[in-house]
């Protein structure tokens, strides 16, 4: 029941007095019930901050991520270069720095790409079923057979190894991950009887798709988009690791990692800071996606 | 039951296809002519000849497609391109390396997951639940190939700079490379177990949590069954069936997963093989292992959904 009238809540059939409205009403639900949750609020907070250094990077970076100083390569962490610098004597910190923006670029577009395929598919499938619901699904299949990083990996092979590429690589490895969400909640939102009305009022599809279903699947969408941008980095510096992403001497993380790992005898920082970022803004998206689902399943009570 | 696998099977067919479509296609979907790029740029006439004359690439592309699967039907996946071996050969040689990774790393995963999941969920709320549930989100956001490389630094290597973490220092408990011994095992299986591991805790509890609420569990312990039995035989029982799914997902992700693990460890599996041969442009074996690889995934999802139906009677899957 309670799901039910949460759905409904997209819709505007049921016009309701200002102090009622049943959607500002769910939205400050909604709100106070995700400020409630410290692993979201941080989350969002640590995400709120990248993307700040992502814009000030230039300003905040105390060096040039890529002037070489040969002279005082491999050093340690000191007050001169809070993260030691690197083979080739950059300051890691300020590479770090610089390296925020691409990866973020890399998990927000990567996600919007394969969430926009993934969501018209994913509708179209739903909404229509029959012999196009199978098509879809059974293509989706084929790319779901690819376990892990694989799918991801055949499409950089094909395309070849740059920021680009890897964006698209990751994209579209996403795209049945989006599409099956998309599908199962169309299919539930499909069922409700307002849909039936709007069909016996004539309304067309693309209406209805775009003015009724959307609307009343953002919430599940929302939640493994931002989940997805955590998964999106973690393979999009896997493939740059692996020497098929992006290409030196840019910033990447997965990139620094792979020039960190000669050097595990007598540098060990040069691994340690770049993985140390990875880690905090997969974390990030993380506990902000787990924080909406709980924000947003009405299983759990205010 | 016998039905259902009959119906599972015949679904299964055309997703094979469909994997073998795309995994045909890879080659000539590269900009480029492949015979050229797998010859190198500045190869000479003949030998990039010899190499379309070798591979078929004059054919149809149809053509070449049904013989790509019918030689791949009976276990010839062509030759490499840079050493000539054979590629069935050379990707059976590393099959069950790649395998016993994953292997091992879904055992330690669905141990350490398992427990982790069932005390968070019977002290849901407490300081081990939240520690528990906290370690869990690090190791899902954890990238393996850096783990790989602090287990590496921590526990293969050890600290060689004065002032930096005195009080570790140089260690040889395991062997940062390689593969087959104890201490060369150790490592690769922590490294790609880990999150894993994460996402079965996750799943376990909620699972449990969920399980713990129904009747059924309130009438054992109402008759007084020991909280111990209600907890391990009532309950775990049936909060186990959905984590068998994920087990299943995990288990053919990790053999996905096992490339970057391989290549940080430089174990001699299916996973560095494809990564080498991309890097060599060596394509009949970047399609052989990719091709092998996607089936043992797709017969293991399949094993997995029987397992799952036989499990769960109650449930229909049509």
């Amino acid at each position: 029941m309670k799901q039910t009238s949460q759905l409904m809540d997209g819709s505007n059939l049921s016009p309701m007095p200002p102090d009622l409205n049943p959607k500002a009403k769910y939205r400050r639900v909604l709100f106070y019930k995700f400020m409630r949750n410290k692993t979201a609020l941080i989350g969002g907070i640590l995400i709120i901050l990248f993307i700040f250094i992502t814009i000030f990077g230039s300003i905040i970076a105390p060096y040039d991520p890529y002037t070489q100083d040969i002279i005082n390569k491999l050093q340690g962490p000191s007050s001169d270069h809070w993260f030691g610098t690197d083979n080739f004597g950059r300051d890691i910190f300020s590479r770090v720095i610089h390296g925020t923006s691409i990866t973020l670029f890399i998990g927000f577009s990567s996600v919007i790409l394969g969430a926009t395929v993934g969501v018209l598919l994913g509708i179209i499938s739903g909404y229509y079923g029959g012999r196009i619901d199978s098509i879809i699904m059974r293509l989706m299949d084929v790319l779901l057979a690819f376990p892990g990083i694989l799918l991801a990996l055949a499409i950089v092979t094909i395309l070849g190894g740059s920021t680009m590429n890897v964006v698209y690589a990751v994209a579209i490895s996403s795209i049945p991950v989006f599409a099956r969400v998309v599908r199962g909640s169309t299919l539930s939102v499909k069922k409700l009887e307002y849909i039936d009305a709007m069909k016996a009022l004539g309304a067309s599809d693309i209406r209805i798709i775009f003015k009724h279903i959307f609307p009343n699947i953002t919430s599940p969408l929302i939640v493994q988009a931002t989940l997805y941008i955590a998964t999106a980095i973690l393979s999009a510096s896997g493939l740059s690791f692996l020497g098929l992403g992006a290409q030196p001497p840019d910033p990447e993380w997965g990139a620094m990692l792979s020039d960190g790992r000669s050097y595990l005898y007598n540098a060990p920082h040069v691994a340690l800071f770049p993985g140390l970022a990875i880690v905090v803004v997969v974390l990030a998206f993380n506990m902000l996606g787990d924080g909406l689902r709980d924000a947003f399943d009405p299983k759990t009570k205010e | 039951m016998f039905k259902y696998i009959i119906r599972r099977l015949i679904q299964t067919i055309p997703v094979l296809i469909g994997v073998s479509l795309f995994v045909f296609s890879m080659m000539h979907l590269v900009p480029g002519d492949p015979a050229q790029i797998m010859a190198g740029e500045s190869a000479p006439e003949q030998q990039v000849e010899n190499i379309r004359e070798r591979l078929g690439l004059n054919e149809p592309l149809h053509v070449q497609y049904l013989k790509y699967v019918t030689n791949a039907v009976q276990g010839d996946l062509g030759n490499s391109v840079r050493s000539g071996r054979d590629v069935s050969a050379e990707v059976g040689a590393r099959f069950w390396v790649t395998v016993e990774l994953a292997i091992y790393s879904t055992i330690l995963a669905v141990f350490i997951g398992l427990i982790a999941g069932v005390i968070s969920a019977t002290k849901k709320y407490t300081i081990s639940d939240t520690f528990i549930m906290l370690i869990a989100l690090f190791g899902l956001s954890m990238p393996n190939f850096w783990l790989g490389l602090m287990l590496i630094q921590w526990f293969a290597i050890g600290f060689d700079l004065p002032g930096w973490i005195p009080f570790i220092e140089k260690t040889s408990w395991f062997k940062p490379s390689g593969w087959g011994s104890f201490q060369q095992v150790v490592l690769p299986v922590i490294t790609l177990g880990t999150g894993s591991a994460a996402i079965i805790a996750r799943m376990t509890r909620s699972s449990m949590l969920d399980v713990i609420n129904q009747d059924y569990i309130r009438t054992a312990r109402a008759k007084g069954v020991k909280e111990r039995i209600v907890i391990y035989r009532h309950a775990l029982k049936n909060a186990l069936i959905p984590v068998v799914t994920v087990v299943g997902l995990q288990f053919g992700g990790l053999l996905g997963g096992a490339a970057i693990t391989e290549s940080v460890f430089a174990i001699n599996g299916m996973g560095k093989l494809v990564i080498d041969a991309i890097a060599a442009r060596d394509f009949p074996i970047v399609q052989g292992t990719i091709l092998v690889i996607a089936l043992l995934f797709v017969f293991v999802n399949l094993f997995v959904d029987i397992t799952y139906r036989f499990l769960n009677k109650r449930i229909d899957l049509d």
